[in-house]
């Protein structure tokens, strides 16, 4: 079973590296951008079938280590 | 008094640390961080700086989660001592043992240069061979000191006193100027509920002899050393 987590900085968190890719495409003239907030892509492989215990481990995994939940969310996607 | 110094693989600044606490005149060892114990008679544990795990995924994300912090959080718990400098300070905010985060610097520079710190109070083991007020010649060198919390943690540090250090002016005036990373309040260090616990950016260890420029760093160490009976 193959899964993706996704981590977002929280609403407010101030993000100094998006801001300074909005700057940047900004300067290369690509047009429309109103804001850009920087995150992380998780693909992972897990040995279950059972999409329950999948979730379990997933929401573990993120609580544990790969969301700092001070500042960050997760969304979580069972292929 | 005993020193336990964690290594852990990217720690680059745990030799500086050993001397400054051998030097204070504390014992001081090096721990492998897959130890699952402290050495017997530990008073204080030290995470240095560095970039452990080369600061994948988070800063000090994946130290914090190392087996021996776990010994380090029972050692907490009793009451013992810790101190996080700059990498340890990221280490310690991940590991739970601090509220917070620390994020890239606003301005998105590494820094790296001598900074003033004013000391926010000096009836703590780690600060009383400081005036309260005073302000410290030390050193800053990272990329992600903005010190972050949420408001109420933020009401909490200050309402308790649990900032240990602010960046500051040499007449140690809190300035805009001062603060380069961006850390709320112009934190620069904070203590646990218990004050036993101190995670701060800015390194004292460089700061402990004349003849790379200045001492004001010894104080913090000699401080820890001097609120232990001496060994016999």
């Amino acid at each position: 079973m193959k899964a993706r987590v996704t981590v977002t900085l929280k609403n407010g968190v101030l993000d100094p590296q998006g801001k300074a890719i909005e700057g940047a495409l900004k300067s290369l003239g690509v047009e429309g951008i109103d804001g850009v907030r920087q995150g992380k892509v998780f693909d992972i492989e897990l040995g279950t079938a059972d999409k329950a215990q999948a979730e379990a481990q997933l929401k573990a995994a993120c609580e544990k280590l790969l969301a700092n939940t001070v500042i960050e969310n997760y969304r979580v996607e069972i292929a | 008094m005993k020193s336990a110094v964690i290594v852990f693989p990217g720690s680059n600044r745990e030799g500086d640390v050993l001397r400054a606490l051998k030097s204070a005149g504390s014992q001081a060892e090096k721990v492998w961080h897959a130890e699952t114990e402290l050495p017997k008679g530990t008073d204080l544990v030290v995470l240095p700086g560095g970039f452990s795990y080369g600061d994948y995924l988070r800063c000090g994300a994946i130290a914090g989660r190392a087996t021996v912090m776990d010994a380090v959080r029972a050692h907490a718990a009793r009451g013992g001592l810790v101190l996080g400098i700059c990498n340890g300070f990221q280490i310690l905010c991940e590991s739970g043992l601090l509220p917070g985060i620390l994020m890239r610097n606003a301005n998105l520079k590494f820094i790296c240069h001598r900074q003033f710190l004013r000391v926010e109070r000096n009836d703590t083991a780690f600060t009383r061979n400081y005036a309260k007020g005073q302000a410290i010649d030390v050193c800053v060198a990272h990329g992600e000191g903005n010190y972050t919390a949420d408001e109420e943690t933020l009401k909490r540090l200050e309402g308790d006193g649990l900032v240990a250090f602010r960046y500051a002016d040499a007449q140690g005036h809190i300035t805009q100027d001062a603060n380069r990373n961006g850390s709320m309040n112009s934190i620069a260090g904070i203590y646990s509920d218990k004050l036993n616990v101190l995670g701060m950016m800015p390194h004292p260890e460089n700061l402990i002899e004349d003849l790379v420029g200045g001492t004001d760093g010894r104080g913090l160490f000699e401080s820890l050393v001097s609120s232990f009976p001496r060994a016999a």
